[in-house]
């Protein structure tokens, strides 16, 4: 066989497989989008669950996932950049950075039922915190951290060493050199890493079943402050998400429409997990020419 | 002054023919003692003494390795981190190579372009103007002014005044290096460090650089590393010839290129070698 032919082989193997990748992706989101859109509307996007009677809705659901997100990562944002500036910026490489780096790989590869239980012992049952937002929005950030970490640590490798160097060589400090120059040109990879992380924790179930809780007491939408029980800013109370939810009625739902409800339920996961892709996308995009005026 | 001793290195007998610039008109600057630079245990520069006279291009030349850019790097402590430097820099009297000076503000006096243009991902105009602003300087007029004066010494002035608030990013290779020129000169330096400026660029862009760089040194002394034999001879008043680590021959550039006192210089400026 000659090396064209061989060539030709492996260009056909390799599409083969690309495509195969695509079609089950397609496959799975015609299925979920098919199933799910026709149960979806205002009425389901907005009313509170019901328990045992047909057409209840995912509206606290809803909000409790959008809710949790935003905590969990205005938790963990900051700390994963501070975490990514030092191992990229400032420490050399000696064991105490391999250590962190090993904790952080140890970390992103712990099965997240281990982490919901962890977060279940340390924060619901040690630190009292029980069955709540907060409990669900620690045990979020330490899903989140070590992939945050490590994608900020990507975003600021993308910049050349001359960058850091010219700014040095201008008379800037290193602190000055990172603030000014470093970050604005890596904010658009950052803000991609963000969203692309949101989406992992949005769909986030096996952490949050033992730290934010199973159940989604009714809120009260006109009452926004956080110490009163039924505030949706409540961040002491329990908060059943999305995908718990979605879990939670496969698994012992008892409404009548459970199975209209789950595929409802999936087709919103997917869409908004979908959204936040393209938004980090475009955003991403959009930024890098507003901060580079290119 | 003039040295001339032998250093036995094996069986062979090396050379060195060193003459520091001593120019009334060109007061000494900026020198080095006994400059060593080590990169863990490795020693990559022996002995590096070197004195520069105000207001002139000295251009280092040598073959790769030959120590010229660590030596270069060493001037303004861009080798702080990264190696270890002993030895005296003397900049106007005092030793900047000790822990108590304040290594950013020397580096607003003495001041770099790399090798590869590095513009910032800002436009053109905050390129210059941030590092200012950093510094305090945060009235629009004056900072217009600057920006302005230095894109002119830059030689850029022309082709980019109407597009200030474009990307730098968008700039070819030479106008970027240009940039990188305006920006280093816009903090007021005295000293211009290139570390082969040119050698990412077309020789067109590369003419107008050697331009920019005679009209630069009305205001700055330039030191200029360079792989380019024509160029340092083109524009620099003293050239230094770096091999091994050492610095084999100093002297005027019509000496070491017309007359080369040392046998290595010799075969490396007439391209027998390096």
């Amino acid at each position: 066989m000659n090396s064209k032919k061989q060539n030709k082989i492996a260009i056909g193997a390799l599409y083969g497989i690309a495509g195969l990748v695509v079609l089950i992706l397609l496959a799975l989101l015609g299925y979920i989008l098919a199933s799910g859109l026709p149960q979806l509307s205002w009425h389901f996007l907005t009313a509170p669950a019901k328990a045992f009677l047909k057409g209840g809705g995912v509206g606290v659901q809803l909000f409790n996932s959008f809710y949790l997100l935003i905590l969990a990562m205005a938790i963990s944002f900051p700390i994963a950049l501070g975490a990514a500036i030092y191992l990229y910026e400032y420490a050399r490489d000696n064991w105490v950075t391999t250590t962190i780096r090993t904790a952080i790989e140890i970390l992103s590869s712990l099965p997240s039922v281990v982490v919901g239980l962890f977060g279940f012992l340390f924060f619901v049952v040690k630190l009292r915190l029980g069955f709540s937002i907060l409990s669900g929005a620690f045990a979020l950030t330490f899903f989140n951290l070590p992939l945050l970490t490590r994608s900020i640590e990507d975003s600021l490798r993308t910049i050349d060493l001359e960058q850091r160097e010219g700014g040095l060589a201008l008379g800037l400090s290193r602190w000055e050199t990172i603030t000014r120059v470093i970050l604005p040109a890596t904010v658009p990879s950052i803000l991609t890493g963000v969203i692309l992380s949101a989406g992992r924790v949005f769909g986030e179930a096996a952490a949050l079943i033992y730290t934010a809780g199973q159940s989604a007491p009714a809120l009260n939408f006109a009452d926004w402050n956080p110490f009163n029980i039924s505030s949706p800013l409540n961040p002491m109370r329990p908060a059943e998400t999305l995908a718990v939810h979605i879990w939670k009625i496969n698994s012992e739902g008892i409404m009548p429409d459970a199975k209209a409800i789950s595929s409802g339920s999936s087709a919103v996961l997917i869409i908004a997990i979908l959204l936040f892709n393209f938004a980090a996308r475009y955003v991403g995009k959009r930024l890098y020419k507003r901060l580079t005026s290119a | 002054m003039f040295i001339n001793n032998d250093v036995t290195k094996g069986t062979v007998m090396q050379e060195r023919h060193v003459v520091q610039p001593n120019d009334p008109g060109h007061p000494i600057i900026l020198s080095t003692e006994d400059l060593h630079v080590f990169y863990g245990k490795k020693e990559a520069l022996f002995e590096g003494d070197l004195q520069f006279g105000s207001n002139q291009i000295t251009a280092l030349i040598g073959p790769s390795g030959s120590g010229k850019s660590t030596y270069l790097r060493s001037l303004n402590r861009m080798n702080d981190r990264i190696a270890t430097v002993t030895g005296k820099i003397m900049y106007r009297g005092v030793d900047i190579n000790q822990p108590a000076i304040d290594v950013y503000e020397m580096r607003r006096r003495v001041g770099m372009v790399f090798q590869r243009p590095n513009p910032f991902a800002k436009s053109i105009y905050d390129n210059i103007a941030f590092a200012l602003r950093l510094r305090g300087t945060t009235d629009k007029h004056e900072l217009d002014e600057i920006v302005e004066t230095s894109l002119k010494q830059a030689a850029l002035w022309d082709q980019v005044k109407d597009d200030l608030n474009k990307s730098a990013l968008a700039l070819s290779g030479g106008q970027a290096q240009r940039l990188c020129i305006a920006r280093a000169i816009a903090v007021k330096p005295d000293i211009l460090l290139l570390d082969e400026p040119a050698s990412a660029l077309d020789p067109v862009s590369t003419g107008q650089l050697e331009d920019t760089l005679l009209d630069l040194k009305q205001h700055y002394t330039i030191i200029i590393v360079t792989h380019n034999m024509q160029q340092a001879a083109r524009i620099s008043e003293y050239t230094a010839f770096f091999n091994q680590g050492r610095v084999l021959e100093y002297d005027t550039t019509s000496q070491i290129f017309t007359n080369p006192q040392v046998q290595v210089t010799s075969d490396y400026v007439s391209g027998n070698f390096g």
